[in-house]
């Protein structure tokens, strides 16, 4: 697969350097007639390499449309998705290990995919399984491991593809807060070590104060940015400080002020 | 057991285990053992009330030594080595076919409409209706024969891929498209593992059905100088001769119990290894 079948721009309509993702006036729609939704009304977003941005929003704003959009999942109604032929790893709310392989199966076949010849392959996986702290367990199968486990082996999954831009779908939704917690330390660490640009999909609003650069809040019906903030909070972050709390509250208040999905 | 520290006492097997040196050969296939000594005693029973006569209901032991005589001599191992060959060929075939048309349904919008409920009709077609048509077309031939087997395995498997692959979770498949598996490697690398509990469910009708169907071929299908284990039991009825005939019976329910032993060992394998399976209902 080629990036550059996402690009949905003119050939060599590539976004200038310094910034990895641009979305120009992007329009989702689906369904036909009376029951034709907007998932997207129109929406801008520039996202500079190497940002954490967090993006916010009540169920039905579009975050993951968004998303799907930009792991070229699908196609936009109109308007541009320009990922500069970057390449783009995803990771779901759901760990969607291969069941049939084990652990380090799970991140080879991500390595074939990306194209890495078979010798270089062994290396790369424990590489990869000991970054997320999951060394060791290469033979494992996904049904032995906890659900935070789980999501380790899916992130070394994404990491395999090399791929500068790390879309996260709620990757943390269905876990333990403890686990949780380690686990934003970790995507934390990942991130700076490995120079990603991160776009992570959360309606966890301290999640996003914990963790982001930047927090781009969308407003439902159709979606479209509300809010769009920089995160001035020093890291390393706590999510139980009262600098993130503070924010978190503001967001949270922002967030109960949009009138609610379907009532426009 | 010599183990000083107990480790595995907590399940009651070990236990018993070590007060009775023998048990651990019988724990596990005892059931089987029972039903087989009750169906025995069934049997013996019938016999023994005189229902019908000897030389046509003969009793267990009889049996058990014609048995006995047979698997000594080599006319029956000729007869077993005709009927594997028959089976290996036309589940081979089968397996050929049925992969073939469930792809093709699965990819193939239009002959999912056209193929997908006649593939059902035929599964639910006795086998042995279609010989009369198979004798007419390829007259008393092993092609007969396999025709019919063919006919009766590959609808089973077909639909064993079919379903499985209908069930692929959407979320793996989006899994797999963005690691970015596209075509042909989609299905290699993803569609069909994780097919395979289902498609392996499918072979194991279809082997089932492919060596029912074999047996009537066998039966009405006879080819002079060919013995097989359908032709033996032809024979035996022709020549009245009740312990043969029932040993060639026994015969042909260990094969097919056996081969299909082997299907769901390595079915079990394959879903034990993926976590399912553990929950049994």
């Amino acid at each position: 697969m080629s990036a550059s079948l996402r690009q949905t721009g003119p050939v060599g309509a590539s976004a200038p350097t310094g910034v990895d993702v641009r979305m120009e006036k992007v329009v989702k729609t689906f369904g036909r007639g009376s029951a034709r939704t907007v998932a997207l009304g129109g929406l801008d977003l520039d996202v500079p390499a190497g940002q954490f941005v967090c993006l916010l929003g009540r169920s039905g704003c579009g975050k993951s449309t968004l998303l799907n959009l930009l792991a070229g999942l699908d196609e936009p109604t109109a308007g541009t998705v320009d990922l500069g032929g970057r390449r783009v790893a995803m990771m779901f709310q759901d760990a969607t290990l291969f069941p049939w392989l084990t652990v380090g199966g799970n991140v080879a076949l991500a390595l074939k995919l990306a194209g890495v010849p078979r010798t270089e392959r062994p290396a790369r996986v424990a590489e990869l399984l000991a970054l997320v702290q999951l060394g060791g367990l290469q033979r494992k199968r996904p049904h032995e491991l906890s659900g935070g486990m789980r999501q380790r082996v899916a992130l070394a999954r994404a990491l395999a593809q090399d791929a500068s831009v790390l879309l996260m779908d709620e990757p943390f939704g269905a876990l333990d807060a403890m686990t949780r917690d380690v686990l934003h330390d970790e995507i934390e660490r990942i991130w700076r070590v490995r120079r990603l640009t991160v776009i992570f999909v959360t309606h966890n609003v301290r999640e996003a104060v914990r963790l982001g650069d930047r927090i781009v809040l969308l407003a439902p019906a159709p979606g479209r940015v509300d809010v769009d903030i920089e995160v001035d909070i020093p890291r390393p972050r706590r999510i139980d400080s009262p600098e993130v709390s503070e924010r978190a509250r503001w967001l949270t208040d922002r967030l109960h002020g949009q009138p609610k999905a379907g009532s426009e | 057991m010599s183990s000083p520290i107990p480790l595995v006492a907590a399940t009651p097997g070990a236990d018993r285990a070590r007060r009775f040196p023998g048990w651990r050969l019988v724990a596990r296939p005892w059931p089987m053992l029972a039903a087989l000594a009750i169906a025995l005693g069934v049997w013996q029973l019938v016999a023994w009330s005189d229902f019908r006569p000897d030389y046509v209901l003969p009793d267990p032991a009889t049996v058990g030594r014609e048995l006995a005589e047979q698997v000594s001599g080599t006319e029956l191992w000729r007869a077993i080595g005709t009927t594997l060959r028959r089976a290996a060929t036309g589940f081979a075939l089968s397996i050929l076919a049925g992969t073939a048309i469930g792809l093709a349904v699965v990819r193939l919008r239009l002959l999912r409409a056209a193929v997908g409920a006649l593939v059902t009709g035929l599964q639910t077609m006795p086998s042995i209706a279609w010989f009369p048509l198979a004798i007419l077309l390829f007259q008393l031939s092993e092609q007969a024969i396999l025709f019919v087997v063919v006919l009766g395995a590959a609808p089973s498997i077909a639909n064993g891929l079919i379903s499985g692959i209908d069930d692929l979770s959407p979320q793996l498949l989006r899994a797999a498209r963005v690691l970015g598996a596209r075509g042909v490697t989609l299905y290699t690398s993803v569609v069909m593992p994780a097919a395979l509990p289902a498609y392996l469910a499918g072979l194991k009708q279809g082997w089932a059905f492919a060596w029912r169907s074999l047996m009537a071929g066998e039966l009405l299908v006879i080819i002079a100088k060919r013995p097989s284990l359908g032709t033996d039991l032809q024979f035996a009825r022709e020549l009245a001769d009740a312990p043969r005939l029932i040993a060639v019976m026994i015969v042909i329910l260990v094969i097919g119990m056996v081969v299909d032993g082997v299907f769901s060992t390595f079915a079990n394998g394959v879903r034990r290894r993926r976590g399912l399976g553990a929950l049994r209902l």
